[in-house]
């Protein structure tokens, strides 16, 4: 289903897909370009056609001046557009539940919280006990399922050549479901402005072998960096992952920032946060007064979450 | 005490003081920006007293005159393009060369597409549709002006103030970095609490005000003011559109105007409507916006529809094919954008049903839109097509605006939304449908009507160019932005990485030069014009053979219009006449015409909702305090004085209408051959028709 890919290059979009919903994505942008097609090309055709056959200079056709209606006419001009609009409404229908982004694309999907900062992503691995910045490893062919929050503005995940994009909302969650069907590199990115950095909040996306999967996260449950509240409130402050490395004085390390997970239930405490606090100008990330020693994190909430899913 | 008197305001707020602080190239350019609003100034203050056009200004402020109100606005509109043309060349030849950076900071580059955006949709291309709307509706109804004069004027005012703040941004403080669609909790106060953000709900929520009233107007206007026979069936296609514009302007800017109010409650008395915390939530700004904004998308091209109408049949000499599938298609479209403004966010995670059933009620305006493309083929179709600026712009629309359609019908499905949204393939997008459907609309009606309204035509060599580099530099700036949308590049980057996007940025930002180039022939076009006015007179009134009724009064058109208001017993009414010959028929009885007179009510809302909107941005408490009960009081006293009115003698329009007709009936007039040349003084003689 998904063709070999044609260079060892990173994809950079759903033109070079690595996964089944990129791919069926290109192939209904394909399919609706070419059923709107019969719409358009008549445009495109008749113009210059009519233009010349009806010029004033050296006119071919007959002058009917008062010719205001057709009955065979008039039901070719709304029957066509209908009879497109039915058949793609139908195709858009399908494809709309066939790629919901909320539905599971295997048994048992890879977990992954995803907490959206300027201009960062951190990605926890609840199972794995480890947090990336800017950086998703996932095993070729395992389903994953991201949950997203933001705890700045607005943010919005996308990695085009695998998966569209879904909006990260604060205080709420939303889902990302995807699949990388053969092992490669793709980037990842917020589509939505969050301000100076915005264009430089990209992540890798490694798909790789379940073997090097696991090697990596044990490299990683070795690490001596942990997230915690602590370490949190540093992350949160506006910059990129490299300029985060500096506050958590790991400037040295070479890659993407790696972590433990230190507290569990830090995704959950993050979201709690709008919930229970009345946020001040230096407990908010992302507001020019933001201060990470005065912006704790309250205890996770009982009750489940806010979930966009209506 | 200095806090008291200038609230926030500090002499660093000046952008010129900044300048010297820290010159750099991007400081030079926005105080190159700053400076030229004093400059301007001053150098139009100069220039009124040097003409001694004191007097004629004031007479146009304050006259309530639609004409002239519409000329206003046009006015502004060009001013404020501009300013939108120039940022936007900056932002396009900036990402040309913006490979890990270019010239441009990132502040001063979220700025630029902040007010870029803001400014084309509310302060452009609103005032360019409601500028020849004023204009034209009433012609083309018979009426001698619009149903409520006076609040015309304070439209218009507040529309000035918006333009006034946005303008005087670039001088004093900042503009919002949150793009025109302005989403919290980027917007609200704790992210950021500049002035920014206040400039940007001030301006459009303030002139939002404007256009509400306007589209009240409008309404009771084509509602109560058609003169005797022209029923409802009867009405031009561009009336029609405007009528269909009129009832979106009064249901979509209320929205607008409570989502302003709403995040400026937030922002100024910390309320919780739309912040992350204490129960806000940013989705309900999001679907308020757009439930303006959709609407918003048909209140800019509908009108432009109605001038490709207009054009269609004058230009090919022929009766518009399809007149009541065409109104049922405006009125389909004007319906269905109350119900789709869900596709601005199907990726905010809403359920899938939710999705798919905004997707396919976008598809469904494809079928009326669709509708429409094909009658103004039809129209063309056994006609004799002149190949006038107008009909330059029709084509070139055609073509063009099939692309655009297609690009929304790739986006109104959710599943392709989901990669393409926020890509800068959406910026290509509107662009498509903005630049050849609303921009070319407008310009194709300026260049059809300016005659009418002002007397003379516009040079035909230098119109053509004009059109020529619109449609290149459109097509050179804005296709490759697809093809980089769909490798994957964003909306609103001041940089990227990518190398694989350089050529197309390159030559995205050539185009941007071809386009700064046909702003500069609009000016072009008409200065020359107004040096060789003379030879460009259509003093008899109908350059262009017209069909309806704008077409039958001299150019320029008195104060009162018509000096006996016509009577309509068909759609194409003039044509009829003219066939019939009784057109120009001298008329027995004429009557005193009562006009409503001047008034200052415009300039003074102007005047205070300026006063206010700035006092708010800087805290300057007591001046918007002022400001704010002064609109009340003016307000009040403009409800309870009754309407001063001025009387145009029976013996003053018979002199000037007599002359006229008489003009017409000795005249020989010219055939279509000659429709472009001196010899066209404005009467139509019976084309000569071949048939081969």
């Amino acid at each position: 289903m998904i063709d070999p890919p044609f260079t060892l290059a990173v994809a950079e979009s759903f033109l070079q897909p690595m996964g089944p919903v990129a791919a069926e994505q290109l192939r209904h942008l394909k399919f609706v370009t070419l059923l709107t097609m019969i719409a358009v090309v008549p445009v495109l055709v008749a113009t210059p056609l009519i233009l010349w056959r009806y010029r004033r200079s050296k006119p071919t056709g007959k002058y009917r001046p008062n010719w205001e209606s057709n009955r065979v006419l008039e039901s070719l001009m709304w029957g066509v557009p209908i009879l497109v609009v039915t058949l793609m409404g139908v195709s858009l229908w399908n494809m709309t539940f066939r790629l919901d982004p909320y539905k599971e694309l295997g048994k048992d999907p890879l977990q992954i919280h995803v907490i959206g900062l300027d201009w960062k992503w951190i990605f926890i691995y609840p199972d794995e006990g480890v947090a990336l910045v800017d950086e998703l490893v996932v095993p070729e062919g395992r389903a994953v399922e991201l949950t997203l929050t933001t705890d700045t503005v607005m943010q919005s995940l996308r990695i085009s050549a695998i998966v569209g994009q879904i909006y990260a909302m604060p205080a709420m969650t939303t889902k990302l479901n995807f699949l990388a069907a053969r092992q490669g590199e793709a980037t990842g990115m917020n589509t939505q402005f969050t301000g100076n950095g915005f264009w430089k909040q990209k992540f890798q996306v490694f798909s790789v072998s379940r073997e090097e999967y696991e090697a990596r996260m044990k490299k990683v449950q070795a690490n001596d960096l942990a997230l915690t509240a602590d370490t949190y409130a540093l992350l949160a402050v506006q910059g990129t992952a490299e300029e985060a490395k500096k506050s958590l004085n790991i400037e040295d390390r070479k890659g993407p920032i790696e972590m433990v997970l230190g507290d569990s239930k830090i995704f959950q405490r993050v979201l709690a946060r709008y919930m229970v606090e009345d946020m001040t100008p230096e407990s908010q990330p992302g507001s020019p007064s933001y201060d990470p020693t005065k912006s704790p994190l309250p205890a996770a909430q009982e009750k489940p979450m806010m979930d966009m899913k209506m | 005490m200095f806090e008291a008197l200038f609230g926030r305001l500090t002499w660093d707020s000046i952008i010129l003081v900044q300048e010297f602080e820290d010159p750099n190239l991007n400081t030079f350019i926005t105080a190159g920006a700053a400076a030229m609003i004093p400059l301007g100034g001053a150098l139009v203050v100069a220039l009124l007293f040097w003409m001694k056009w004191w007097k004629p200004l004031f007479e146009w402020l304050t006259s309530v005159d639609h004409k002239k109100i519409g000329t206003m606005y046009i006015i502004f509109a060009v001013i404020m393009l501009f300013r939108g043309v120039v940022e936007g060349i900056l932002m396009r030849v900036n990402q040309a060369v913006a490979l890990n950076g270019g010239f441009l900071s990132s502040d001063h580059f979220n700025q630029l597409f902040t007010t870029h955006g803001t400014n084309m949709i509310f302060f452009v291309a609103m005032p360019f549709l409601i500028g020849l709307i004023n204009i034209v509706v009433p012609l083309q109804i018979g009426a001698r002006d619009v149903a409520f004069p006076k609040l015309n004027q304070i439209s218009l005012g507040l529309t000035a103030v918006g333009g006034f703040l946005i303008m005087i941004s670039l001088l004093v403080g900042e503009f919002s970095t949150g793009g025109w669609t302005g989403y919290p909790s980027f917007t609200g106060r704790l992210i950021n609490p500049g002035v920014g953000p206040d400039y940007y709900i001030l301006s459009i929520g303030i002139s939002g005000i404007g256009s509400t009233l306007t589209g009240v107007n409008f309404a009771v206007t084509i509602y109560k003011m058609r003169t005797a026979g022209m029923s409802f069936m009867r009405m031009p296609l561009f009336t029609w559109t405007a009528l269909c514009t009129s009832i979106l302007l009064i249901f979509a800017m209320p929205p607008l105007t409570a989502c302003c109010l709403m995040l400026g409650l937030d922002r100024y008395l910390d309320f919780h409507f739309f912040t992350n915390d204490m129960g806000g939530n940013l989705m309900n700004f999001i679907n308020l916006f757009w439930m303006f904004g959709h609407p918003e998308v048909y209140i800019l091209i509908l009108p432009a529809f109605g001038v490709m109408s207009e054009i269609a049949a004058t230009f090919s000499g022929k009766r518009l094919y399809g007149y009541v599938g065409l109104v049922a298609a405006t009125m389909c479209i004007a319906v269905l954008s109350f119900m789709v403004w869900l596709h601005h966010f199907f990726t905010m995670g809403q359920s899938t049903t939710v999705n798919a059933a905004f997707g396919i009620a976008t598809l469904l305006i494809a079928i009326p839109t669709g509708v429409k493309i094909y009658d103004w083929l039809a129209t063309l179709w056994g006609g004799r097509v002149r190949f006038t600026t107008p009909m330059l712009y029709l084509c070139g629309f055609f073509v063009l605006f099939a692309i655009g359609g297609l690009s929304g019908v790739i986006l109104a499905n959710p599943t392709l939304d989901y990669q393409l949204h926020n890509s800068l393939f959406l910026v290509a997008h509107f662009h498509n449908v903005i630049i050849p459907g609303t921009l070319f609309g407008v310009l194709a009606g300026i260049y059809y009507w300016f005659p009418k309204i002002y007397g003379f035509r516009l040079l035909d060599g230098y119109s053509r160019i004009t059109a020529f580099f619109w449609a290149f530099g459109f097509i050179l700036t804005f296709l490759p932005l697809y093809q980089v949308g769909m490798m994957g590049m964003t909306r609103r980057t001041v940089a990227y990485e990518d190398p694989a996007l350089v050529p197309w940025m390159v030559v995205s930002g050539i185009g941007s030069l071809f386009l700064g180039l046909a702003f500069t022939f609009v000016l072009l076009t008409l200065w020359r014009s107004v040096v060789n006015r003379k030879k460009l007179m259509v003093p008899l009134g109908d350059p262009w053979d017209g069909r309806t009724l704008e077409w039958w009064t001299p150019a320029p058109t008195p104060e009162w219009n018509f000096a006996v208001l016509p009577k309509v017993d068909g759609r194409d009414a003039f044509t009829e006449a003219k066939a019939k010959g009784t057109a120009y028929r001298p008329i027995e009885k004429y009557e005193d015409i009562e006009m409503p007179a001047n008034t200052y009510y415009g300039l003074i809302i102007a005047a205070l909702g300026s006063g206010l909107g700035f006092g708010l941005v800087w805290y300057m408490w007591w001046l918007a305090v002022i400001c704010f009960l002064g609109c009340i009081v003016t307000v009040i006293t403009y409800a309870f004085l009754p309407e001063r009115k001025k009387t145009i003698p029976a013996a003053e329009v018979r002199e000037i209408d007599e002359a006229w007709r008489r003009a017409a009936r000795e005249s020989r007039g010219v055939t279509r051959d000659d429709e472009c040349n001196e010899a066209n003084q404005g009467l139509a003689r019976p084309d000569i028709i071949t048939n081969p």
